[in-house]
């Protein structure tokens, strides 16, 4: 399959737009008509043909335009990457997990070859035909980690394994949810998730550093996550949350088909082979209401998603002013049919709205 | 007196403990202000006589009554910043076995905790107790600047200016708690600040 890779923005006009292709892919987070936290773990070993499940990482129309941005955060601020000096091994086993993943899954894209530790690397959509000494980092323009991370898309947290708990020691983070890599790196598993309200008393947190703790070598897991974003705006970071934070305000009854998206992360967990450490890829996907809206079912289940989500998670999202105006612009699309289990479009068997 | 209980809160934000003696042969106490009283608490002949002892007095007048324990060292600063190299230098020269005691605001403790950790103390020697001021060593997630000393929610940041709110969110490696812009979303709109615990 080809992929047209679109010219796009991801910030001041906002040019980003899904394809249908990209909309019918969209992972939609939702498998049931109410949400609450749960560990919802599943092995990550492929999935539906064309999904974003189907690849270990997933590369879609919006690549290109998305490593322009990553470059655009990181020239405005470095410390969106890290690496604390144990964790250089850990970079080198995501640097080739990726490498060796893209070349295969994507052989028209991608070109691995290596000659013991000489090694060339050709990144076709990029335009990158780089040869360097596998391990050795002077023979590489930055750290192994950063390297493959400027183009791979997707925000990359690296964890240390030790003491029983996952603690995170480097960073490639430009797409984030609101959190900061220069402030939780050094964490642990349980303090670089200290604000996220409800999930700690209901146990997720043990029980998924459980799970993690034992993921094995060649056996990835993964989950979806999701939050919402006005404008397709990639890097919601805090430190830039004082710019950023206003367009929440710019929504309207006219614009927020438009202008609000919900934004999924596909996170997925790697062990890695020779460091032990683990890898956190997590891949954000946005997409726009009023493209969501195209998809009956997701229009009728996101409509009673937000309507009866808990009110510390709307606030913890960070949507709780604009969950009035989601409502009734979502209602338009509700009309109280039941819905499909799972999270796919089932549009062939699905009915139309019927209002 | 100077004890305050501290309310429960997020995993991330440290618990202080209470100062006990132990046993061994090198232990280094660096008490800030109103934790002079922890260490008068603990002090026997026997122990602070293999004690270097810093005091950091903040303005207070604790000095004289912590030299008359005899410490086997003794050196009071007026601030920690008139303090750090000292003690940096003590920890990287410490002894297998060292014992260590702090006892002051969180930001001092925070802060020789990321010293001493860095200087390779294990962790399980170095015991903490929370004396004096509840302020906080806050940094500003926008400008990285660090606050020191805040004691009102909101707060402006010393270095940038915005109005931020006083986080739970801490940090062990930056030793201070995050600081967030209040009025994002409503840009000039800012409660009148108060007491973080009130």
């Amino acid at each position: 399959m080809t992929i047209q890779f679109n010219d796009e923005t991801f910030r001041e006009d906002y040019s980003f737009k899904n394809s249908p292709w990209a909309i019918k892919r969209f992972p939609f987070p939702f498998d049931k008509d109410d949400y609450m936290y749960s560990v919802n773990m599943e092995p990550h070993r492929g999935g539906r043909e064309g999904s974003v499940f189907q690849n270990r990482f997933d590369v879609d129309e919006h690549y290109v335009s998305e490593m322009r941005d990553r470059a655009l955060v990181l020239d405005n601020d470095p410390l969106r990457c890290q690496s604390l000096p144990h964790m250089t091994l850990a970079g080198w086993d995501l640097l080739e997990l990726i490498m060796v993943a893209k070349s295969e899954d994507y052989p028209d894209l991608f070109e691995l070859h290596r000659d013991g530790n000489r090694w060339r690397w050709v990144n076709k959509p990029m335009g990158i035909d780089d040869t360097f000494t596998f391990l050795d980092e002077a023979t590489l323009p930055y750290g192994p980690m950063e390297y493959i991370t400027r183009q791979a898309q997707g925000d990359w947290a690296v964890l240390d394994q030790r003491d029983d708990n996952l603690w995170m020691d480097a960073g490639m983070i430009t797409t984030q949810a609101d959190w900061s890599l220069d402030f939780d790196i050094g964490m642990n598993f349980f303090e670089w998730h200290a604000p996220v309200p409800l999930a700690h008393e209901k146990g997720i947190f043990v029980r998924a550093l459980k799970f993690l703790l034992n993921i094995q070598q060649g056996a990835p897991a993964r989950r979806l996550n999701w939050t919402m974003t006005v404008n397709p705006l990639l890097d919601t970071s805090p430190e830039n949350y004082h710019k950023w934070g206003i367009q929440k305000t710019t929504l309207t009854p006219e614009n927020i088909g438009a202008k609000q998206h919900l934004r999924v992360e596909l996170q997925t967990f790697y062990r890695l082979p020779r460091s032990n450490a683990m890898v956190f890829p997590i891949r954000c996907y946005l997409c726009a209401f009023q493209d969501l809206m195209t998809v009956p079912k997701w229009g009728r289940r996101l409509h009673r998603v937000i309507r009866d989500l808990p009110e510390e998670l709307a606030t913890y999202k960070g949507f709780i002013d604009n969950r009035p105006m989601m409502i009734d612009y979502l209602s338009q699309f509700d009309d109280g049919l039941p819905t499909s289990p799972g999270i796919w479009p089932d549009l062939d068997t699905e009915p139309q709205l019927q209002k | 007196m100077s004890k305050f209980e501290f309310p429960p809160s997020i995993k991330s934000r440290p618990v202080w403990g209470t100062l006990e003696p132990r046993p061994g042969k090198h232990h280094l106490m660096i008490a800030e202000a109103e934790g002079a009283e922890a260490i008068l608490e603990i002090a026997t002949p026997d122990l602070m006589a293999k004690t270097h002892l810093i005091f950091i007095a903040k303005g207070t007048d604790y000095g004289p009554k912590l030299e008359a324990l005899n410490p086997m060292q003794f050196r009071e600063t007026p601030t920690y910043g008139s303090a750090v190299q000292r003690i940096e230098r003590v920890l990287s020269d410490a002894a297998m076995g060292l014992q260590l005691y702090l006892t002051g605001t969180e930001g001092m403790m925070g802060q020789v905790m990321q010293a001493a950790v860095t200087a390779g103390i294990p962790h399980t020697a170095i015991q903490t107790e929370h004396r004096g001021s509840v302020a906080r060593r806050m940094q500003c997630v926008h400008c990285k600047g660090i606050t020191e000393d805040v004691e009102m929610d909101p707060f402006q940041c010393s270095h940038c200016g915005l109005n931020l709110f006083v986080r739970d969110h801490y940090s062990r490696r930056i030793a201070a708690y995050q600081g967030v812009c209040i009025d994002a979303e409503d840009p000039g709109n800012v409660p009148a600040p108060k007491g973080i615990y009130e």
